[in-house]
């Protein structure tokens, strides 16, 4: 397996000090969490999305775990402005708030709580199962490019994470990137449903759901491979990467830094794990492999 | 990513049980017994459905057996169902309660419910049971069968007169080798009190009860401050070191994540 040497680096205007992130939606819905997670070996965090208003998301089920995936539907629930407080004690760690809003405004009010708080921000324009929210917003290339310019705007490092369930995910890229986006994180979960065949209702409370874990890294592989060829900005991987040598896959797509989710649930030192054995003192630059595999 | 602990089911989709039959326990409580029945180990949990309401963290008080107290939607849609109606299960997940051999068990309110199966387990030398009052005292009569029981009410219809707590001064703590707590939380943080106060605190453990979405430890939740450790996987069972001068007994957090004191 490739090996890459271990240096901080800086993705997206965001300095990390490693390639690994925890990705969205995962044990960040507390600053405490999140710290345990940045001590456990990731490279940075991302937290919980945080939007406008409080909401307690969806009634449960909210996750069930499959074979080779989760499927969740949480709802996109978080403290709104509260969650500011949580994070107090992380002030120059490599942390990156997700946030959403209904529309450019409440994008740029929420970002606005983070000013000078957080690393950068990232947008969720790609949560699949709340309505109004997420990829309601993230399918539609001019909402897309009017969000990422609210936030952006104010000069802060800007992700924008999107939806793979579109048809061309290159244009919604290309919309961020024209929004002033300074990455592009790909992808979110894939939408999908399971139905209890002893309860002869689909096992999710809020019904659909989003697929996460293994069984979608080939998709986010294909989507990272694809916008890499549509957009000058650097790619952060995301999608059912759980080894080592799936982050150097996601590498030679076309990703410049990865989030880990899902694979937290098989074990929470994932971090620790993937560090040790991706990084070598002899090992190639990350820049000799990102796009490799085009061409 | 296949399940590395719990009861047989196809991947992690719900386990569909019917419930065959409802015992009253106290005027507030009930216990649901369901078919088929769901391996263990004492102090582990359950996600309830209910189907089209919620789910819900709950303690399994047999291998077929929950024992509820209406405090919300899901409990209280629980509370109107009947036997041949069906559930949804997940689980079982956690920890759990560490063995002992001379184990102390307190129990407040439905509290006692996970400590019935360890009471079972043949492995507590005594076990302290509270309750507001002589009506609302769970399981009596079952853990009377099995263990040493000494009562406290708060109303002194039945036993010592006072809370739980007031029952361990008259006890030689160093006898046992674990102290197993469930309870309302501020009964819990009293019980630590106790224990740190004899320097005991490493020989309990406490079951914690907070909000929960996934229950599998990736949502994060249920993170307890300010170990970030998640209550549904690292937990739900904690030694007592491990939460003074933690959250425990001060605040938890609601479903959107905002902090409300105890």
């Amino acid at each position: 397996m490739v090996s890459i040497r271990p240096e901080p680096v800086t993705v997206g205007g965001v300095p990390l000090s490693n390639h690994i992130l925890l990705a969205a939606g995962i044990l960040g819905t507390t600053g405490a969490s999140l710290s345990r997670m940045l001590n456990m070996g990731a490279g940075g965090v991302v937290t919980k999305s945080i939007g406008p208003l409080p909401k307690d998301g969806h009634s449960g089920p909210c996750l069930v775990v499959l074979e080779d995936g989760l499927l969740n539907a949480m709802g996109l629930p978080n403290p709104s402005m509260e969650f500011v407080d949580e994070i107090t004690t992380l002030a120059k760690k490599p942390v990156v708030a997700s946030i959403f809003g209904g529309d450019p405004e409440e994008f740029a009010t929420v970002a606005g709580w983070f000013s000078g708080k957080v690393a950068g921000i990232e947008l969720n324009l790609s949560c699949p199962h709340a309505e109004g929210y997420g990829a309601a917003i993230g399918s539609d290339p001019a909402l897309v490019k009017a969000c990422t310019e609210a936030v952006s705007r104010s000069g802060v490092p800007t992700w924008v994470k999107l939806t793979p369930n579109v048809t061309d995910i290159t244009a919604i890229g290309k919309a961020a990137e024209a929004g002033g986006a300074s990455a592009i994180v790909a992808i979110n979960t894939v939408r999908a449903m399971r139905i209890s065949t002893g309860l002869r209702r689909p096992v999710l409370g809020n019904r659909y759901g989003g697929l996460s874990g293994s069984a979608i890294f080939p998709i986010a592989v294909r989507c990272v491979y694809e916008l890499y060829e549509a957009v000058d900005i650097p790619i952060i991987g995301c999608g059912g990467i759980a080894t080592a040598d799936n982050i150097v896959e996601m590498m030679m797509a076309g990703a410049s830094a990865v989030e880990i989710g899902s694979a937290v649930y098989d074990n929470v030192n994932v971090f620790e794990i993937i560090r040790k054995e991706l990084y070598a003192k002899d090992g190639v630059r990350h820049e000799e492999i990102v796009g490799c595999a085009h061409g | 990513m296949r399940r590395s602990w719990g009861a047989p089911m196809a991947d992690g989709i719900p386990l569909t049980v019917t419930i065959t039959r409802i015992k009253k326990e106290t005027p507030n409580i009930r216990t649901f017994f369901f078919e088929p029945p769901i391996t263990f180990n004492p102090g582990q949990f359950v996600m309830v459905w209910v189907p089209g309401v919620d789910e819900i963290p709950m303690a399994l008080s047999s291998v077929n057996s929950i024992t509820v107290q209406v405090v919300g939607d899901a409990t209280a849609a629980l509370a109107g169902m009947f036997p041949g109606d069906r559930l949804g299960i997940r689980g079982p997940y956690g920890n759990g309660f560490t063995k002992g051999e001379k184990v102390l068990a307190i129990a407040g309110g439905v509290g006692a419910a996970p400590l019935l199966s360890l009471a079972k387990a043949d492995c507590v030398m005594t076990l302290l049971l509270g309750a507001r009052t002589e009506t609302e005292l769970l399981f009596l009569d079952q853990l009377d069968e099995c263990t040493d029981v000494l009562i406290a009410t708060d109303d002194g219809t039945m036993g010592l007169h006072g809370f739980v707590t007031s029952l361990m001064d008259d006890l030689n703590l160093a006898t046992y080798d674990r102290i197993a707590v469930c309870g309302p939380e501020i009964m819990m943080r009293a019980v630590l009190a106790k224990v740190a106060e004899k320097g005991l605190a490493h020989k309990s453990e406490f079951s914690l009860h907070r909000y929960m979405k996934c229950g599998v430890g990736v949502c994060g939740s249920c993170c307890i401050d300010p170990s970030g450790l998640r209550v549904c996987r690292d937990g739900p069972v904690f030694p007592g070191d491990l939460l003074q001068k933690s959250e425990f007994g001060h605040y938890m957090r609601d479903a959107s994540g905002r902090k409300k004191n105890l």
